[in-house]
């Protein structure tokens, strides 16, 4: 179980989480973690570190699914999650405000005095690639399970990296440029290297902070924006601006280095598919890169790192164009979120290297040792709506919760359970989905069961939009670009098309279910002084509403399954009609499907996930269903003249007051959410009628905001 | 005086509404002989189904309502409606009214028998086709036979009201007809359920029905309930005020508690009451029921272990306890608008229906004030009529503080929640969540004496160690232990000293 030893201390592999990335301090042997994790995903091997000196105590500064085995920090707000009470100790550096807790170097570093950690696991984000943070540990003789803060500053300076890198014989990106200090300075920049122009934050890696500009206003408000998300994100607001490149693949190189000057690529992963610039299904290896490219894309990167004498694991991440030429992007001294993937297929536990690393260990392995075996798939589910921008946060208590574990070669990273609160404080990522296999298709196909078999309640989930992007055909071919959310949904992501045989297997499916609830609601258990009367019905014509269409279903019963009658074609439902069960299995004319019954009330209404997304139906008898349209009308409110909330977070800025005349896409106030700034924009030209909010104020999901006239 | 006055004005309303133009019942197209008896009953049971005719009923519709037969059609199972005096007329033989025109085979009230999911129930339905649904002695006297039927067999009355009020043309004949239901829903009460559905209007002394049953459900936008109208009012008192604010659903389930529950309209409400009819017994003989359920009762509720949060000052909702240990997380919450600091309703353990009642730490921290402790208690004392098991949640910070409160009774009406729970004979199961009163007792200054306090009893050992509670239980397994006492609960029975009858703190 990969125990060490030594003075009492055992440094122990947590298996699942292990494998996930995630190390914990701990005094004393955590075996069952070890069998539960083997039991979860049998890939992984644990090495011994029998008989090798360790890190007597560790500590993992950061929260949720990077930090759940470690003796975590935690903020006001974590208290009760996961990664708190996985850690053998946990200690509160703050309130909810990452700039108050997860940020705050000082009260991490008294943390660290108090409990007397040997080393700092930094996770991702947060403090991971911040140089001043790795330059006190040093001071305080605390080991930073990372690379050294000159690797830090160097690649963490985006000037300096692209120099590093063009001395190292690295391909970069033309038009790379300065640090910038103010909006105007960002424009003549802008114009220096030509439009579009990419603008992010100097310090963080990844999408956030990130903006896309193609002219000089846009350069501006990119500016202000990527500013303000850098300095909450970062603590930094230094931005950098960079020549943009249409239509590339992002993939990026793993590497690994070690104190005494050995490197290694661990091959790449395919990250192409993001929304806003942020990353959410990624796959390793990558389906576009010949055995040529990715060896001259592994030995630039591992130059690289070399150059820096990086000592830990860490990304270089390279844009690929249709050419197959690729250009150093940025270099990532941290662990990556998607770092499960090059697990999977190299069969490398990378914190496990870190940590190794760190302590002053040799690389294990050599180049020639590192192989690709099959094929991983990373989903990123966030608690979002996936129909507004491609996924705005969604906040709220996970009412209900279980991970597709029961599906073979699937592997779950989270730092949440059955209960834990999405809050507007932090990323609103609920869990890293990976599923592996032989070979793309069965992965994929995996992919496709653990989404169906994830039950998620309680907040909005973008399980619809990764099971559409991995079953969309240019997906499936591997035909994919940084931009293939917004060209395969240019209106915004809708949902699941469903084909004629999918509706009628929905609608087969619904009106089943309704018609086993009626039968169960007539299932009075013991004797009755007046006896129930045995319905003798065996036919059930129902109206089945399900977007703007109402279809007539009829169900009979026959025996356990039902014989469904939908647009003259009769269909053969069968199930256990277990209806407390989350996931049910329903088979359909052979097809089997699992389907998620989300919300049922007796006026009818239900809601079925459905290969992924959620369909709202109402289903009537017919003779409700014909006397439905004597109800009145009932008047929606006008949305044009108000302001709502679309997500749950804290107003940053009110541009309007009473009075003020607006024009229509006017910025009215700008919510700060998940650490994401979005504009309010007037959906009307009017005058402001009346401001309910202030800068500074939390609002929720549907809270009035501003109102016209 | 002052009622009659109040009755006749409705009655008047309705008698306008009720004898405008329209086609009466079919006269039989009498050829040379006359209709034999099959015929004139075939012929009297068609114009009794068709109401106040084809124009009324269209009426009714653009109203946005259902017909007194179409409500009963779908409340009740298919093909299970028995009617009872279809062939009643009124007897009113003044102001015209005895002319053949004015008579409708079965007057302004549709009444009988049927089934909801298999189980008895006795439904009147009035017709606002019929004179407006005004109340005659004739439709008094079907009610309230369906009324006695219902107490006797032993099985609940579901009224659908939809009354313009009394029949003026009857006078004190309709209005005895009030006192003549006014009486049955009292002996009925405790007895049998009794379910007011308001599906029109209801006002004046009409309202006095529903007031006295069990439950008032109303439908938003198409229902009003108030003793006088806007006009009376704006005459007496002066105030300018719509019908919907006087007496609309928002108004009662949110302002003054008369309802409790409003439904979005006549086929949502009648839906959801075949729902709630489910968790009824059909009299106070029988248990509760015991439906089919697939949520294992032994299920853990992990999130349960974190939703109280650590900080005493932190609210949380209470609902999501009571989702989270209920059967399929389906709960019937009853009053959801109105005194929200406390939540009442009903669900299912393992099948079995309970009364869940519990403090909301979300609204105003919980604290008990005179709506809620006269929210509360009315619930209690229904379940205890009729043998529901009583499940409490507790975290209160105590009774709300103030002259609003003192000066509004705060004492007697919360006597009232106290006596309700203190009668109950019904298995009752109480949770403590979290926290009793400590916070109220110490105010201010005195810190030092508080934490010490707070140290002594904030905590669930002293009321363990004096066995005041039976038992400190990781909560989630609060489904577990609940399910498991009310198996064992099932065969309580706890009898009271012989009385007439408690005197509750009115």
């Amino acid at each position: 179980h990969g125990v060490q030893l030594q003075g009492g201390a055992g440094l122990v592999q947590l298996g699942k989480h292990a494998s996930a990335g995630y190390w914990s301090f701990t005094l004393r042997t955590l075996e069952k973690h070890v069998s539960e994790g083997r039991k979860a995903c049998g890939f992984f091997y644990l090495s011994s570190f029998v008989s090798l000196q360790t890190f007597e105590k560790l500590l993992i500064a950061n929260r949720g699914e990077i930090a759940c085995r470690v003796i975590a920090i935690h903020s006001d707000v974590d208290a009760n999650a996961v990664h708190v009470k996985m850690a053998d100790e946990a200690v509160c550096v703050g309130p909810a405000p990452t700039s108050k807790s997860y940020l705050n170097m000082d009260a991490i570093m008294e943390v660290i005095k108090k409990t007397r950690a040997q080393a700092v696991h930094p996770g991702y984000g947060f403090l991971s690639e911040n140089k001043e943070f790795a330059r006190r540990l040093a001071s305080e003789g605390v080991t930073f399970i990372g690379p050294d803060t000159h690797a830090i500053q160097a690649m963490g300076d985006k000037i300096e990296s692209k120099l590093l890198a063009k001395n190292a014989k690295v391909n970069t990106i033309p038009g790379f440029d300065g640090v910038v200090k103010d909006a105007d300075e960002a424009v003549r920049i802008a114009r220096e290297i030509g439009y579009p122009v990419m603008i992010k934050a100097s310090a963080g890696g990844g999408g956030k902070g990130m903006r896309i500009a193609w002219d000089d206003e846009e350069t501006r408000e990119g500016f202000r924006f990527s500013s303000q998300e850098a300095a909450s994100s970062f603590g930094d607001d230094r931005l950098l601006i960079e020549k943009f490149i249409d239509n590339p693949r992002h993939i990026e190189i793993q590497v690994c280095g070690d104190k005494h000057g050995n490197a290694l690529w661990l091959n790449e992963r395919e990250c192409s598919i993001q929304r806003r610039n942020q990353k959410v299904v990624e796959e390793a290896p990558s389906t576009f890169l010949d055995p040529e490219t990715r060896r001259a894309m592994g030995e630039q990167a591992v130059a690289l790192a070399k150059a820096v004498k990086y000592s830990s694991a860490g990304t270089v991440e390279f844009l690929v164009d249709s050419s197959k030429n690729f250009y150093f992007l940025e270099m990532n001294t941290r662990l990556q979120v998607e770092h499960p993937v090059t697990e999977c297929i190299t069969g490398l536990d990378l914190v496990q290297e870190m940590i190794r690393v760190a302590k002053g260990y040799p690389l294990r392995h050599k180049q020639a040792d590192i192989p690709i075996n099959g094929w991983a798939v990373e989903c990123r589910v966030y608690a979002e709506d996936p129909y507004k921008s491609f996924g705005l946060p969604s906040i709220g208590k996970l009412s209900q919760y279980q991970e597709p574990l029961h599906v073979p070669s699937v592997r779950v990273d989270s730092g949440i359970q059955q209960g834990s609160d999405i809050s507007i404080y932090y990323d609103p990522m609920i869990s890293k989905l990976i599923t592996y296999g032989s070979n793309r298709a069965e992965a994929l196909k995996r992919m496709e069961e653990a989404l169906d078999n994830y039950v998620i309640r309680g907040v909005a989930h973008n399980i619809s939009l990764l099971r559409e992007v991995i079953i969309h055909p240019r997906f499936v071919q591997g035909d994919i670009s940084t931009k293939f959310l917004p060209e395969i949904y240019p209106d915004g992501f809708k949902g699941h098309n469903l084909t004629d045989l999918e509706r009628r297997e929905l609608l087969a499916t619904a009106a089943s279910l309704y018609v086993a609830e009626q039968l169960r609601s007539q299932q009075f258990l013991g004797t009755q002084r007046i006896p129930v009367a045995k319905s003798k019905r065996s036919t059930w014509e129902l109206s089945v509403r399900l977007g703007d269409g109402i279809y007539p279903v009829a169900v009979s019963k026959d025996g356990s399954s039902f014989s469904v009658e939908v647009d003259g074609m009769k269909l053969n439902v069968t199930s256990e009609w277990n209806l407390a069960s989350p996931l049910l299995s329903v088979t359909i004319d052979g097809t089997q499907r699992t389907i998620q019954r989300l919300s049922r009330n007796a006026s009818g209404d239900t809601s079925i996930q459905f290969l992924g997304t959620v369909y709202k139906l109402q289903i009537l008898t017919k003779v409700a269903a014909e006397l439905s349209k004597y109800m009145p009308e009932k008047a929606a409110e006008d949305t044009s003249s108000i302001l709502r909330s679309p997500m749950p977070g804290a107003v940053v800025a009110v541009s309007v007051k009473p009075g003020d005349t607006v024009s229509e896409g006017q910025e009215i106030c700008v919510i700060e959410a998940m650490k994401m700034q979005n504009s309010m924009t007037a959906a009307k030209t009017g005058k402001v009628k009346a401001v309910h909010c202030k800068a500074g104020d939390t609002v929720g999901e549907g809270d009035l905001l501003v109102e016209l006239e | 005086m002052a009622a009659v006055r109040v009755l006749r004005r409705a009655a008047a309303a309705a008698r306008l509404r009720g004898a405008g133009p329209g086609p009466g019942p079919h006269r039989a197209a009498s050829g040379a002989r006359p209709p034999s008896v099959p015929e004139r009953i075939e012929e009297k049971r068609r114009a009794a189904l068709l109401g106040g005719g084809q124009g009324r009923i269209d009426a009714q519709h653009k109203r946005g309502k259902l017909t007194a037969r179409e409500r009963i059609l779908l409340l009740l199972d298919p093909d299970s409606f028995d009617e009872y005096d279809m062939f009643v007329e009124h007897r009113c033989s003044d102001f015209g009214m005895d002319s053949s025109k004015n008579k409708y085979p079965g007057d302004s009230v549709v009444t009988g028998r049927g089934r909801i999911n298999g189980r008895l129930a006795y439904v009147f339905s009035q017709d606002f086709t019929v004179f407006g649904g005004s109340l005659s002695g004739a439709h008094a006297q079907k009610i309230c036979k369906v009324m006695d039927q219902a107490a006797m067999v032993g099985a609940p009355v579901i009224g659908l009201n939809d009354s313009g009020g009394a029949r003026i043309q009857e006078g004190v004949e309709s209005l005895a007809g009030y006192a003549d239901i006014f009486l049955r829903n009292v002996l009925c009460s405790g007895v049998v359920p009794q379910i007011s559905l308001i599906m029109g209007p209801c006002a004046g002394g009409a309202v006095y029905s529903p007031a006295l049953t069990d439950f008032t459900f109303m439908v938003k936008d198409t229902s009003y309930l108030f003793i006088t109208g806007p006009d009376v009012v704006k005459s007496v008192t002066n105030e300018d005020v719509t019908q919907e604010q006087l007496g609309g659903a928002k108004t009662h389930t949110t302002v003054s508690g008369v309802a409790h529950r409003a439904f979005e309209n006549d086929i949502d409400a009648l839906l959801n009451l075949r729902e709630f009819f489910n968790y009824l017994p059909l009299s106070n003989r029988d248990p509760a029921p015991v439906c089919e359920c697939h949520d294992p009762s032994d299920r853990l509720v992990p999130e349960l272990d974190t939703v109280v949060p650590t900080e005493s000052t932190k609210a949380y909702d209470m609902l999501d306890i009571i989702h989270s240990i209920a059967d399929e997380r389906e709960f019937f919450e009853i009053m959801p608008s109105y005194a929200r600091n406390i939540v009442v309703g009903f669900a299912r353990m393992n099948g079995r229906t309970v009364g869940i009642v519990g403090n909301q730490p979300k609204v105003a921290s919980g604290c008990l004030d005179i709506n809620s402790s006269v929210k509360g208690a009315r619930f209690v004392r229904f379940c205890d009529a009729f043998n529901i098991p009583l499940i409490t949640f507790v975290d209160v910070p105590g009774f709300l503080p103030g002259t609003a409160q003192e000066y509004g009774g705060i004492i007697r009406h919360g006597a009232k929640l106290l006596f309700a729970f203190a009668e109950a004979t019904v298995p009752k199961i109480t949770v403590i969540t979290r926290k009793g009163a400590v916070q109220i007792i110490f105010r201010g200054k005195e810190a030092d004496a508080e934490a010490e306090y707070v140290d002594k009893f904030a905590n669930p050992f002293p009321a363990a160690m004096r066995g005041f509670v039976d038992d400190i239980i990781q909560p989630s397994t609060t489904r577990l232990r609940i399910c498991h006492d009310l198996d064992v609960l099932a065969s309580k029975t706890q009898s009271s000293p012989w009385k007439k009858h408690a005197n509750i703190p009115l």
